[in-house]
């Protein structure tokens, strides 16, 4: 594996099953009677926080300490980055204060990977969600949470059919998504409004729709995507509420689905808008659980990049 | 490579090896009461197997068998690439109280049973822990001793000693390859 992780295309197919059965495992010790193992005992691993988050950052401070390493926390809000400082001279700061990982969350594309080939830190850099671009540990985390309802745990995800619904084109976890489940093989289809589509997006290897409903009967796992008003500068759609009628999921939409289907979104959801509370909450829904996986997911990532000797120390 | 190896114990060994720690096992337990194996993963979870079986075979009763990876209780992690996680299955009746027996192909620096001690007060406390091993070639590094050993096999630090077993190998023997004096590995 590279030392990195800072997209998912970084990713080949043994690395991503390599993460996901090391994730199997330590989800087995984590739900069993073990909390705490030592294994990166003396490891100190950073939060690098320049935008909000919930999961992510608690989940990855959760995996983390539950490995012993020392957990740092950094929010721009409240630390010298209100007053101007660079991401340069904050990357300089924690390589002065022995950061092994810098887990890193940006508003701009391309931070997280900035600062992993500056050379302005030593230590391995894991992207946690730059701007519009990628958000590997989500979708390692998805696709951990589909190879569990639909693969018995094993192997690669080939064959099954992903279907990815919402606002693609301001959505990191779509794009980590497309790039890992293709290269485990699954089926992706994207559907958003027209409008909602990225640029380019022939190129990525999926299929495209704008027609949920001619999509969601042969679906096993739909992916909702938050429609993120944050980053929307202009009218990508008429109304809430036409959105929510073409490509939000209700009651009604949730029942078209088989049985089996799954149903998945990676939180924060807007209620009411790209998903109903009958669905969120339903029995197909394994959102709670894509949370409870994301802090296994996380263990295996912090394990595999730290776990073992740095380059730098082999050839010592 | 060309370098000579040297078959120290063949199929049949093995097979008398074990059947004879499962009697001892046995002996020293005064029976099954209680009595949990837990192999190291890879070759020693297949050699528990075994054990399990051979007592089977003698007391008529299956005894609880699983499986312990060290990996994350290691204390060389630092010191090489980082390993894949090997499987930790513990029998549902768990290890509290229980008379453990740790079961390994070979022992040498002690470090792997540390570790697998480390691991196991991370899931319960056995009221006893025992080891058993395939070979034990030497060269401690920690005060730790095996309660059963199938062969003795004096070794030269610069010697590789090869555990193969038709689990995963394809076939059994352990064989010694490498000279005390060539240094050759």
């Amino acid at each position: 594996m590279k030392r990195h992780l800072l997209s998912a295309s970084d990713l080949n197919v043994d690395d991503a099953i390599l993460i996901l059965d090391t994730a199997e495992e330590l989800a087995k010790l984590v739900d069993g009677p073990v909390k705490k193992l030592p294994t990166l005992r003396g490891r100190t691993v950073v939060n690098l926080f320049y935008e909000d988050s919930t999961r992510t950052r608690i989940s990855f401070e959760a995996a983390a300490k539950r490995l012993s390493a020392d957990v740092i926390n950094f929010t721009a809000k409240g630390s010298s980055v209100s007053k101007g400082e660079s991401l340069k001279d904050t990357a300089l700061t924690l390589q002065a204060m022995g950061a092994d990982a810098v887990i890193v969350r940006h508003s701009a594309s391309g931070a997280a990977h900035q600062l992993a080939a500056s050379g302005w830190i030593a230590g391995s850099v894991i992207n946690a969600g730059d701007g519009t671009h990628e958000h590997p540990s989500q979708a390692l985390l998805d696709a951990f949470t589909m190879r569990r309802h639909l693969r018995g745990s094993k192997g690669d995800l080939a064959g099954v059919r992903v279907t990815i619904v919402g606002d693609v084109l301001h959505s990191r976890v779509a794009r980590s998504n497309v790039l890992l489940l293709a290269t485990l093989g699954a089926e992706v289809t994207l559907v958003a409004p027209p409008t909602l589509m990225p640029f380019g997006v022939e190129q990525w290897p999926c299929e495209i729709s704008y027609d949920l409903d001619r999509v969601l009967p042969r679906t096993e796992a739909l992916m909702m995507l938050r429609v993120q008003g944050e980053r929307m500068n202009n009218a990508f759609f008429p109304s809430m509420r036409e959105y929510s009628r073409g490509y939000g999921l209700d009651d009604k939409r949730a029942s078209a689905l088989s049985p089996e289907a799954i149903v998945m979104h990676p939180g924060p959801m807007n209620r009411g808008l790209e998903i109903s509370a009958g669905a969120a909450d339903g029995l197909r829904s394994v959102i709670v659980e894509q949370v409870a996986n994301g802090v296994s997911v996380r263990m295996a990532i912090l394990y595999l990049l730290l776990g073992g000797a740095f380059v730098e120390e082999v050839s010592l | 490579m060309d370098v000579a190896q040297r078959e120290v114990l063949d199929s049949g060994d093995i097979n008398r090896a074990l059947s004879r720690i499962a009697h001892e096992i046995l002996e020293k337990n005064k029976g099954v009461q209680d009595l949990v194996l837990l192999g190291i993963p890879t070759r020693g979870a297949h050699i528990a197997q075994r054990l399990a079986r051979a007592i089977a075979d003698i007391e008529g009763i299956a005894i609880p068998v699983g499986t312990i990876d060290v990996t994350l209780h290691r204390d060389d992690l630092r010191s090489r690439p980082t390993r894949a996680l090997l499987p930790t299955v513990i029998p549902t009746s768990g290890i509290d109280g229980k008379k453990v027996v740790l079961i390994d192909d070979v022992l040498f620096s002690g470090r792997t049973i540390r570790a697998a001690l480390d691991a196991m007060g991370e899931l319960g406390r056995p009221s006893q822990v025992q080891l058993a091993v395939l070979v034990d070639r030497g060269h401690r590094e920690l005060p730790i001793r095996a309660d059963y050993v199938g062969k003795n096999l004096p070794t030269s630090l610069k010697e590789h000693v090869r555990v193969s077993i038709m689990e995963t190998d394809g076939s059994d023997s352990v064989s010694i390859s490498g000279t005390p004096t060539s240094g050759a590995e």
